[in-house]
């Protein structure tokens, strides 16, 4: 007998409204709800609900809420109700935890303990309404270019010509309407409606989105211009025309929710036209490797770096993308170097398809103290501005991504919000690829909930509000381009923070002039 | 003039759209104060399952079948909305048989009722700023989680 684990929700249902419709059992792909002849009443099944609210929100009498099920173990705050949980399921199943999203462990965050300035008497603020306010961003190296061969070591090229004229060619660059972009999320982990929402948001916005590590379906090379293509350790659907049909190529070389871990789409789930996308038989396992295999080192990474620039002509910007683990300033100082145009760093708070629940929980560091650090080492090593960084990691609104900013991030990739913008509740099921929003999931009938004319618009109306409380804050501190916030510190103060963090952010205390 | 479109590419089956007009042609309000343990007579339904599904509702013919077979003259062409005089009906069924999409539902009193592309349900009307009628949205448009019905402007053809 399995060790019984009573459901986490109970579906609570007003029996006075509900009218039978069974809009909730025809809505529901973990088949929670059943209409019962014999009683004309609708029942649940608990323990199949993951409160992901697909009922909720189509009831049309509203008769339906997900509540916490009160039921209790003997209270223990070293054994937490979770803990114990999963201790069982363990004991049935013998095997690793999986889940999705992000960490959703209560650890400290940084973001939450900052502080943003304003102007006061002694300089004036910016009314965004009635003057211009500059949001657009370049992404790209902005030191001259170094020569275009592999085994040049010279981190830092001359900015002269040897006859004493000035290099003015510039490095390739992404221009950005606002600093911000989704993230990878590859066509497998989320539907072909997902990644046509996110394309043509992404299109209407000025900004790009990201392939992620699954290839780029033939249907989206159209907003070429405005995505990202993704080189993983699986090189799933890369040949010449992908690499080139980008605003940028993008290395990944590890991701936040699950640093050191490879990816691995299901056999099941590798068919169709995402197996014909990825470039891999139908059917089989699409296992990408928890490193690249021929990357051990920064040479390696910049053999790969300077494989991507020829194969594109030296026409595309190249991001080397990693998690945010303890090392994070090192390595960037040396992906630096390793001719990469800009390094994304993801927090151990990003989102994912699937990950192992203690990995998602407790490997990586905040992005808030990644930034930091990576910022204020590439500076004190005099070779910031020979990349650009780009952070994500649980960037849930325009506060974050200011203060990100703030920080030193010259863009931010939102992937968590995004998804929201189309639907996602937050329910944590991805891995289990029904998603009833249709976002996490290639069932075709639960694809079609996912409309990309309402994704699009969703996620145009979450994007430009941003930019519009980017612009707002701002013209609040005086300052009316976007570049002159980036690594302003002098706009942060931290409140409830040790020295040790403050340092490590280099911010000030609040109440401290500047 | 105004036709409804669905678009079953978008149609997910759940037939909210039913109970929405339903309830608009029971004058709206509260759903389950009208609809609660009642068999519902909605002027649109759902045909198909889950893969493949879509909405069907009055088309509002240039050349009604309906109209033309109507023995008491209860069915006619108000600013091109096929409409019914339920007060002219008298309940021969003669519309149920004409209509080539099966759009004309009996009512429970036995007169007939059709989707009158909600003109006549004052609960879905649009109104400006200071009130005033400017137009009427189709319940079953306004409500449907994915836009699989879709209501636009067409030529009138002469
Ligand atoms: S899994 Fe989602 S749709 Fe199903 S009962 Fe729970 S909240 Fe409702
Ligand atoms: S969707 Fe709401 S009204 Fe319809 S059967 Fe479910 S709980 Fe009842
Ligand atoms: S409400 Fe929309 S999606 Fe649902 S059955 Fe009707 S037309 Fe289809
Ligand atoms: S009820 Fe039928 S015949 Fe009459 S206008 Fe509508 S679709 Fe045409
Ligand atoms: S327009 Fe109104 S009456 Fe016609 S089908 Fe839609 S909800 Fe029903």
């Amino acid at each position: 007998m399995d060790l019984y684990v009573y459901p986490e929700f109970e579906v609570v249902r007003n029996e006075k409204k509900c009218i039978c419709c069974q809009a909730c059992s025809r809505q529901c792909a973990n088949l929670v709800h059943s209409y019962d002849e014999a009683t004309d009443c609708m029942e649940a099944d608990d323990s199949k609900c993951v409160n992901c609210h697909r009922c909720v929100t189509l009831c049309p009498t509203k008769a339906l809420k997900i509540v916490k099920s009160d039921h209790t173990f003997r209270p223990n705050a070293n054994w937490s109700q979770a803990t114990i949980n999963e201790l069982y399921l363990q004991a049935n199943s013998g095997g690793v935890l999986l889940s999705s999203m992000g960490n959703p462990q209560p650890h400290p965050s940084y973001f939450d303990r900052l502080l943003l300035n304003a102007s006061q008497v002694t300089n004036p603020s910016i009314d965004p309404l009635r003057e211009p306010m500059e949001t657009k961003v370049f992404l790209g190296r902005k030191t001259p270019v170094p020569p275009l061969e592999a085994n040049n070591t010279t981190a830092v090229p001359e900015p002269y010509n040897p006859d004493g004229t000035l290099k003015t060619e510039m490095s390739p660059q992404i221009e950005l309407s606002m600093p911000l972009m989704f993230s990878a999320m590859s066509y497998g982990s989320i539907s072909y409606n997902a990644h046509a929402s996110l394309a043509r948001a992404a299109t209407q916005l000025g900004i790009c989105y990201n392939t992620g590590e699954g290839g780029l379906h033939k249907d989206f090379y159209q907003y070429g211009p405005n995505t990202i293509v993704q080189v993983a350790s699986g090189r799933f659907g890369i040949h010449a025309d992908y690499l080139d049909a980008g605003a940028a190529v993008e290395i990944k070389m590890g991701q936040g929710a699950k640093p050191g871990i490879g990816g691995h789409l299901p056999g099941k789930k590798n068919v169709g036209q995402v197996a014909q996308t990825r470039m891999t038989p139908e059917g089989s396992d699409a296992i990408s490797p928890a490193p690249h295999h021929d990357i051990y080192s920064i040479e390696d990474l910049r053999q790969l770096v300077y494989s991507l620039k020829e194969a594109t002509g030296n026409r595309k910007p190249i991001i080397v993308k990693i998690a945010a683990v303890h090392n994070v300033a090192a390595i960037a100082s040396g992906i630096a170097r390793s001719g990469a145009d800009i390094i994304a760093i993801d927090g151990f708070r990003g989102g994912t398809g699937a990950a192992p629940t203690r990995i998602r929980d407790n490997v990586g560091i905040p992005i808030e103290l990644a930034l930091a650090c990576v910022d204020a080492r590439l500076r004190d090593e005099g070779i910031r501005d020979d990349v650009s960084l780009v952070v994500g990691g649980s960037i849930r609104s325009s506060a974050d991504w200011i203060k990100a900013i703030a920080l030193g991030a010259d863009a931010c990739y939102i992937a968590t919000g995004a998804l929201m913008a189309l639907g996602c509740h937050l329910c944590r099921s991805c891995h289990t690829a029904l998603c009833n929003w249709g976002i996490a999931t290639q069932r075709p009938d639960l694809v079609k909930r996912l409309n990309p004319e309402i994704g699009t618009q969703h996620l145009v109306n979450l994007v430009h509000a941003w930019q519009h409380e980017l612009k707002e804050v701002m013209g609040g501190m005086g300052i009316n381009s976007v570049e002159a916030l980036r690594g302003n510190r002098l706009m942060l103060r931290a409140v409830g923070m040790t020295k040790e963090e403050m340092n490590m952010l280099g911010v000030k205390m609040a109440g401290e002039s500047a | 003039m105004k036709k409804i479109y669905v678009r079953e590419d978008w149609c997910l089956g759940c037939h909210l759209c039913e109970y929405y007009c339903a309830n608009a042609n029971l004058g709206g309000g509260d759903m389950w104060k009208n609809l609660k343990g009642k068999a519902i007579r909605p002027r649109i339904r759902v045909e198909g399952d889950n893969n493949v599904s879509f909405a069907v509702q009055c088309r509002h013919c240039d050349e009604p079948h309906c109209l033309k077979g109507c023995i008491a003259g209860a069915i006619s062409i108000i600013e091109g909305v096929v409409s019914i005089d339920q007060n002219k009906c008298v309940g021969c069924c003669t519309c149920v048989l004409t209509c080539p999409y099966g759009c004309i539902v009996p009512t429970e009193t036995g007169v007939m009722s059709k989707c009158e592309l909600c003109v006549n349900n004052a609960g879905q009307a649009k109104k400006d700023k200071e009130g005033g009628i400017v137009g009427f949205i189709p319940a079953c448009v306004q409500n449907c989680p994915n836009n699989a019905i879709v209501v636009e402007e067409t030529e009138v053809t002469a």
